[in-house]
């Protein structure tokens, strides 16, 4: 009986082979049976049972490793908890001095997030604010209007910039960036928009949030400009075809066919490329200036959650410091798992759905 | 007249983005080059005030911390990939793994940092070089796994089935024949996830912590590339701010290095000799 099954699950999987289905994911179903068959006899059904389950362990293991992140933090942040409970992301304490807003000042024992989470949204805002606009441009150029011998080298280009380390940027916006922005941009924009009081002349250093927006945007530009390029790049081809033959122009079908179709898609680039930016630790914690305040003013010194953590961790000396400073670790986690989540459901929403053979 | 426009912004935005790249490149090549020097390579860092020294000790701390992170996320990666592709697919158990792998690649590195400390170097009361690795090691997985199951897609399912068909036992089969075929893609896989880790600061800051001294050993504080530029940049020394130059051009040449490579063999078609 046995016997007869086999040869028969054996022959099958030849016929749906040649049909040019690439490297044969259809045929998968009539491959397990035989696997299974030959899983469940013979002497090496022990070896590949135990190899079928260290396989899975390494799997879980990816899990196993979320799980860990997230306990340790919640256990480590347990002291700064329940002291401060949820009033930890948004207090604000009183200089008994200076009478002046007061959040973080580990001597005395006062601890609030707020600067933290202000100075991340600021900076993550700035760095979308910039780079959205170019990323798009890059995706279009790229996709729809790039000569064939400049796509290649381009695109190489744009890995090679999303290879380069954190602390490779930081050091170049360290010697570049900052007296640039000290010099020339800072100064400028306060002659235009220092009547906004979002500009201010205050601060003489060049150092502040723009400072690491501007490197935030150079640095998640890439990854939200090779996503966008290539979910728009899954829009099949008689979208535009059809819009041109209605006399379309290039950009007009750009806008109408591209754009509109990939723009779920665009939306996860995009937010994919903040996740990036708000966990983005050293290069910011080199020029954002690192001090917990709160500032109207766009170039003004300030924090963020990532740059407190790499700067504070190593002298935290109190346990309610260290604590303060692990919730701060947690409250990131659970951002970036959130917005990540997202942003990959958007993706997979739009590569998986579209008609990839239709190109 | 708005197509011209819209034409001309997207170029633009092209040379916007390819300006700092440039700008980047040549910088760090200029400085890199006027400051590296054989005593780079060979020489521990010097106190302040004194001239030459260089940073043999983070080159072979990193070496070490890439050597650990390695052996952790190298063989987990790859099996979990093994997982997706052969056992799992389809399978609801794979789409979570998948989609948790592709969430844990977007987690911070100072967050993998916070954890492994509070794992390892709390207990033990020490920084150690050991921790620094398994933080480095932990972050890559999820791209070793990611990238071995795509490469494990690409072969093709007459290998495996003429394999099984000799009666030769399924984990014999997954690993020398499937495996085998797809290893040029696998080791581009692992040399990509190496150089992203390579150039991570973040979780070594509180784990590895540095060492300005010559130490192999893994029970003790590392020096770390890294580490060592993001010190000498902060720096207020026109000497330090060399070595980090010259640093950075050795780590970012390994790096590129690493990523043309991947280039190279997914370009020429990894699994020619197999279809």
């Amino acid at each position: 009986m046995p016997e007869i099954h086999i040869s028969q699950t054996q022959l099958q999987p030849k016929a749906p082979q040649p049909g040019g289905e690439g490297p044969g994911k259809k045929a998968s179903a009539e491959v397990s049976h035989v696997r299974m068959h030959l899983l469940s006899r013979g002497n090496s059904a022990w070896a590949d049972r135990g190899f079928q389950w260290l396989m899975v362990l390494c799997a879980l293991s990816i899990f196993g490793i979320v799980a860990l992140i997230a306990v340790e933090l919640i256990l480590r942040s347990q002291l700064a908890w329940s002291r401060f409970g949820f009033k930890f992301f948004f207090s604000v304490f009183t200089d008994p001095d200076t009478k002046l807003p007061l959040y973080w000042d580990p001597v005395n024992g006062h601890f609030s997030a707020l600067p933290f989470l202000y100075g991340t949204l600021v900076s993550s805002l700035l760095a979308l604010l910039i780079a959205v606009p170019l990323a798009i441009g890059v995706a279009i150029f790229l996709t729809e209007m790039c000569p064939q011998i400049l796509r290649g080298p381009l695109a190489f280009v744009t890995e090679l910039l999303a290879a380069i380390p954190s602390v490779i940027y930081g050091l170049w916006a360290v010697t570049i960036l900052v007296p640039l922005m000290r010099e020339h941009v800072n100064p400028l924009l306060f002659s235009l928009f220092g009547w906004t009081g979002l500009v201010s002349d205050d601060n003489p250093t060049g150092l502040g949030f723009l400072t690491a927006g501007v490197i935030l945007a150079v640095m998640i530009l890439p990854i939200i400009s090779s996503l966008t390029r290539e979910v728009m790049s899954t829009v099949p081809h008689s979208q535009r075809e059809a819009v041109l033959a209605l006399g379309a122009t290039r950009w007009e079908m750009i806008r109408i066919a591209v754009l509109r179709n990939a723009r779920i898609g665009i939306v996860g680039a995009i937010i994919l490329g903040l996740g990036r930016a708000l966990g983005e630790t050293m290069a910011v914690a080199m020029v954002i200036g690192n001090s917990p305040e709160i500032h109207r003013s766009i170039i003004a010194n300030g924090s963020t959650m990532a740059s407190v953590i790499a700067n504070e961790f190593s002298e935290a000396s109190d346990e309610l410091h260290m604590s303060a400073l692990i919730e701060i670790g947690l409250a990131l986690f659970i951002v970036t798992i959130i917005v990540n989540a997202i942003a990959r459901l958007l993706v997979w929403a739009v590569t998986r759905g579209a008609p990839a053979q239709a190109r | 007249m708005t197509d011209g426009l819209a034409s001309g912004l997207a170029v633009l935005s092209t040379l916007l983005v390819i300006a700092p790249l440039v700008a980047i490149f040549v910088y760090l090549i200029y400085k890199g080059a006027v400051s590296l020097n054989l005593d780079f390579f060979t020489h521990n860092p010097v106190p302040v005030g004194e001239l030459g020294g260089g940073m043999a000790n983070a080159i072979v701390g990193s070496a070490i911390l890439l050597g650990v992170g390695s052996l952790i996320g190298v063989p987990v990666g790859i099996s979990g990939g093994i997982f997706l592709a052969e056992f799992g697919r389809g399978s609801r158990l794979a789409t979570a793994i998948r989609f948790t792998a592709d969430v844990l690649n977007g987690v911070p590195s100072i967050v993998m940092g916070i954890a492994i400390y509070a794992l390892i170097v709390v207990p033990q009361n020490h920084f150690s070089a050991l921790s620094g690795g398994v933080a480095l090691g932990i972050m890559m997985i999820p791209t070793v796994c990611r990238t071995t199951e795509e490469m494990l897609l690409m072969v093709p399912h007459a290998v495996r089935e003429a394999a099984l068909a000799l009666g030769v036992p399924n984990w014999r089969s997954v690993m020398a024949i499937t495996v085998k075929t797809a290893s040029p893609g696998i080791i581009t896989g692992c040399m990509l996830a190496f150089a992203r880790v390579a150039g991570e600061t973040a979780p070594l800051i509180f784990t590895a912590l540095g060492n300005s001294n010559w130490s192999t050993n893994l029970n003790q504080p590392i020096a770390a590339l890294p580490l060592q530029i993001y010190v000498y940049a902060l720096s207020p020394y026109d000497e330090w701010h060399r070595l980090a130059w010259a640093g950075a051009l050795v780590l970012i040449v390994l790096i590129v290095l690493a990523v043309s490579l991947v280039r190279y063999v997914t370009s020429r078609g990894v699994l020619k000799g197999a279809s």
